[in-house]
């Protein structure tokens, strides 16, 4: 149907994704089912000769995964320009079907969310011999080193350039620490969220001195729980899918300072009283992602914990009780 | 370099600044290859044509931004309105977080629902495993003490029988069998949130007065003289029940509200989670069968539960969500008669002060024009009391509303000198009204959070007053119905005016000649 259709609106690119709401565990195959879409009737139905002014460049890369919640695409995509690179496409966050048809011209593909599109990240490697690497933009400790492991795909000049980013970008990272480290020293934080969040952003709460006590994915495969051994030390809980009665109940016995997880989750543990921000919209802030996003995460992390609302869930009368 | 620690700006200013707009216009030239704006832009002007419109009512196997949501919604939101009550969607699991998502969103609070989360296994075999330990898991973690099933598509498109199998999980000692397990089906492929809502509260109703099932004997109907009040599905039902209870109070009467999820919607944050609070209990439900009448504030949320409450041999009194004056007058008219009290002087002075509030501000709004959509007995009730403010509900659309609905719309806009350039839309979408507002453009839009897509696009300021609002903090909290519902709506109206009014004045030296401190 696509297909015919297709051909009835002036060869448009339909593509269609098969993907009922009962199958599978989770949301998870239908990332898998779109990344397959999109090399079926997308890459499968390229045209090589269809836009000739695509000048190809040695440093072409892409941004894979990653859906520009409060502009997360664009907050990295100035750093990968920055070091020197071009970035054709964006996956999916403000990206277009032009973009997606730029791809497979890519040198590098850069994935954020490995969860959500190593598929199709796989596919290009093995189709059109592109390989990818895996980068994350939450904190400066996990930026600078991210930069570095791009950087190393290419020449001594990206090489030199990703050091100047990071040195120009220490003035910023040195004051937002030195503001709100000292008001998040030792504070601890649970999450439980999808995709990467579980273990990107936890470098970024150490680097405000914070500490993720326990974390967890919605849907979450034997490959993020492999990635994640690398982000956390051996006291952290994990958990895996949980309901509302065991996080709730997990929350009770840990007593963190803070949590992150969604919309679905918020206000139950606002109403038990404890700091919390949503991880998948960035309560409506953000950008997260970078050095400009950085700063924006301390705020938003100092003003969840430091609201002044907190002290008032007690009436004066029962804490004297 | 725009971030600074001292002054942190996220994304409202952060892209504004040179370096990302820089990137933008570079992404957009070398690699979206786009048409040209110029064309963009010559297309965008015809969708905004009367050419346009034409197609776009002309338009017959799609739907474009339906201002309407699905039975299941509209289910769960009657479960949470029974006391210590778990919703129960039998279904995959996704379609619960919706339900879920979407009421936090509006409200700013928990939505607790579980699901009984369907997969492949159960799209083959029926649903029934899930359902047995589905109902087990959720009796022992979540100790409720009801529990109201209801369907997603999938287990309406298998044909699973929810009577069948709760039957069957209490056999196999899911939960007792004297628990009380209400159900509905509720398709959401048919009709919308308000036949959900229907659906659902028949479910309840069933269940207690037709004997459980055929577990128990059928209770027999004592007439006395309590008044069931049911309100029907209710974005403002926050504040609107606190102030059904109060004019009902005021009467010196007794109310018995069937469905009332306005405390669990409204938990204080003291340190605990409730998860149950407040709610129609089930010696209430059972004993609403014996009053003397039902008022079924929305008709369009009832029309099979008003049916039944009236095979009981209860009165039942339908309206139409009315407010405004003439609306509250009949709410508040038929209150009187039913219980034979008089209308006590406390509320007709509240009357008095809406009808002083309207004389003083009605300049403002007389003659202004305004599209609204929304829910069907909703549109009506507002509509009433746009006419009684001299103002002209110009479009009236509904996606949930009929054929039946529009005739009462046209008689309403018939009953007015204001109704005369007025016209209703049953079963459009937001897609109809986009053209409408470029065709027939209008002062003002009353609608949803989704109305600020057509606020920008069609740069027609919106009102918000109709579920759900995302973007505006604690409207549910303040009533819309009642002489002083109507008072906050009136200042809804005229805020929006004023702003509209200031924003078009407030070039300083140019346009500031106006009436700007005293309005």
């Amino acid at each position: 149907m696509s297909k015919k259709k297709s051909k009835e609106y002036e060869g448009h690119t339909i593509v269609p994704v098969r993907c009922e709401g009962f199958r599978g565990v989770s949301q998870s195959l239908g990332h898998h089912l779109a990344n397959d879409a999109i090399r079926d009737w997308v890459f499968d139905k390229l045209d090589g000769t269809k836009r000739p002014e695509f000048e190809s460049t040695p440093y072409d890369v892409t941004i894979i995964g990653d859906y520009n919640i409060g502009g997360d695409a664009w907050s990295s995509r100035i750093l990968l320009e920055e070091i020197g690179l071009r970035v054709i496409a964006q996956w999916s966050g403000d990206g277009t079907i032009a973009e997606l048809e730029n791809t497979p011209k890519a040198k590098l593909n850069l994935i954020h969310c490995y969860r959500s599109m190593n598929y199709i990240s796989r596919h290009m490697e093995e189709k059109y011999g592109i390989p990818w690497v895996e980068y994350n933009f939450f904190g400066p400790t996990k930026i600078a080193a991210s930069l570095r492991e791009i950087a190393s795909h290419f020449d001594d000049k990206i090489k030199a350039n990703a050091e100047a980013v990071i040195a120009k970008y220490q003035p910023l990272v040195d004051a937002v620490i030195a503001k709100y480290r000292p008001r998040l020293l030792d504070k601890t934080v649970m999450l439980y969220v999808g995709g990467l969040r579980p273990r990107h952003v936890i470098g970024a709460y150490e680097d405000l001195g914070m500490k993720v006590v326990g974390t967890g994915y919605e849907f979450g495969h034997n490959d993020d729980y492999q990635r994640t051994t690398h982000y956390i030390g051996d006291a952290t809980l994990i958990y895996d899918d949980v309901t509302g009665y065991e996080f709730e109940k997990f929350v009770e016995k840990i007593q963190p300072d803070l949590i992150g997880s969604g919309i679905k989750e918020k206000y139950v543990f606002q109403k038990m009283g404890v700091p919390f921000r949503q991880m998948h919209s960035w309560d409506y802030s953000g950008p997260y992602h970078g050095y400009d996003g950085f700063a924006i995460f301390a705020r938003d992390m100092d003003m969840a914990i430091s609201s002044p609302v907190w002290k008032l869930a007690k009436a004066p009368w029962k804490a004297a009780a | 370099m725009p971030q600074s620690a001292d002054k942190v700006i996220d994304h409202e200013l952060l892209f504004r600044e040179p370096e990302y707009q820089k990137i933008f216009a570079d992404k957009k030239a070398n690699f979206e290859f786009n048409h040209s704006d110029a064309r963009v832009a010559e297309i965008r002007d015809w969708t905004k044509s009367k050419d346009y419109k034409d197609k776009n009512f002309a338009r017959e196997a799609l739907t474009v931004n339906p201002a309407k949501a699905c039975q299941p919604l509209g289910a769960v939101y009657v479960a949470n309105g029974f006391a210590k009550t778990l919703s129960f969607v039998h279904g995959s699991q996704g379609c619960v977080a919706y339900y879920r998502s979407h009421f936090s969103r509006h409200f700013k609070e928990p939505t607790s629902c579980v699901s009984s989360s369907m997969t492949e296994d159960a799209a083959v075999f029926g649903g029934l495993n899930n359902m047995v330990d589905g109902l087990a898991n959720a009796y022992n973690l979540y100790k409720p003490e009801m529990i109201a099933v209801s369907t997603t598509c999938m287990a309406e498109v298998i044909g699973d029988d929810l009577n069948a199998f709760i039957k069957t999980s209490k056999e196999k000692g899911s939960v007792p069998a004297e628990f009380d397990v209400p159900f509905a089906h509720t398709p959401a492929f048919v009709g919308s949130h308000v036949t959900g809502y229907d659906n659902a509260l028949l479910g309840v109703l069933q269940h207690f007065w037709d004997g459980k099932s055929k577990t128990t004997e059928p209770l027999v109907r004592v007439p006395d003289e309590s008044i069931n009040f049911i309100g029907g599905f209710d974005g403002f039902v926050v504040g609107n029940m606190k102030e059904v209870k109060r004019i009902f109070e005021l009467f010196g009467a007794k109310v018995n509200v069937i469905c009332d999820p306005s405390e669990v919607w409204n938990t204080p944050t003291d340190g605990e989670f409730r998860m149950y609070e407040g709610g129609t209990t089930k010696a209430e439900v059972e004993a609403a069968l014996h009053a003397k009448a039902t008022i079924v504030f929305q008709e369009y949320c009832c029309e099979k539960t008003a049916k039944y409450l009236a095979e009981k041999g209860q009165e039942v009194v339908v309206l139409n969500a009315p407010v405004g004056v003439a609306g509250t007058d009949r709410f508040i008219m038929a209150i009187s008669r039913l219980t034979g009290k008089p209308v006590p002087a406390a509320l007709e002075r509240e009357r008095g002060q809406l009808v002083d509030a309207m004389a003083d501000s009605q300049a403002h709004l007389h003659g202004k024009r305004y599209a609204l959509y929304g829910d069907p007995d909703q549109m009506l009730g507002y509509s009433e009391f746009l006419l009684e403010l001299g103002a002209e509900p110009a479009h009236v659309l509904a996606t949930n509303g009929g054929e039946d609905w529009a005739n009462k719309v046209q008689a309403l806009f018939d009953s007015s000198p204001y109704g005369a350039n007025c016209k209703v839309y049953p079963k459009r979408d937001l897609w109809h009204m986009r053209s409408l507002l470029h065709t027939e453009p209008v002062d003002f839009l009353i609608g949803n959070t989704y109305g600020k897509y057509l606020e920008r696009d069609c740069g027609v300021p919106l009102i918000r007053l109709v579920f759900p609002i995302f973007d505006r903090h604690h409207y549910h909290r303040f009533p819309t119905w009642g002489y002083n519902g109507a008072l906050w709506l009136l200042t809804m109206l005229l805020d929006e005016f004023f702003e509209t009014l200031d924003a078009n004045t407030i070039v300083p030296g140019k346009t500031d000649y106006s009436y700007d401190i005293i309005r």
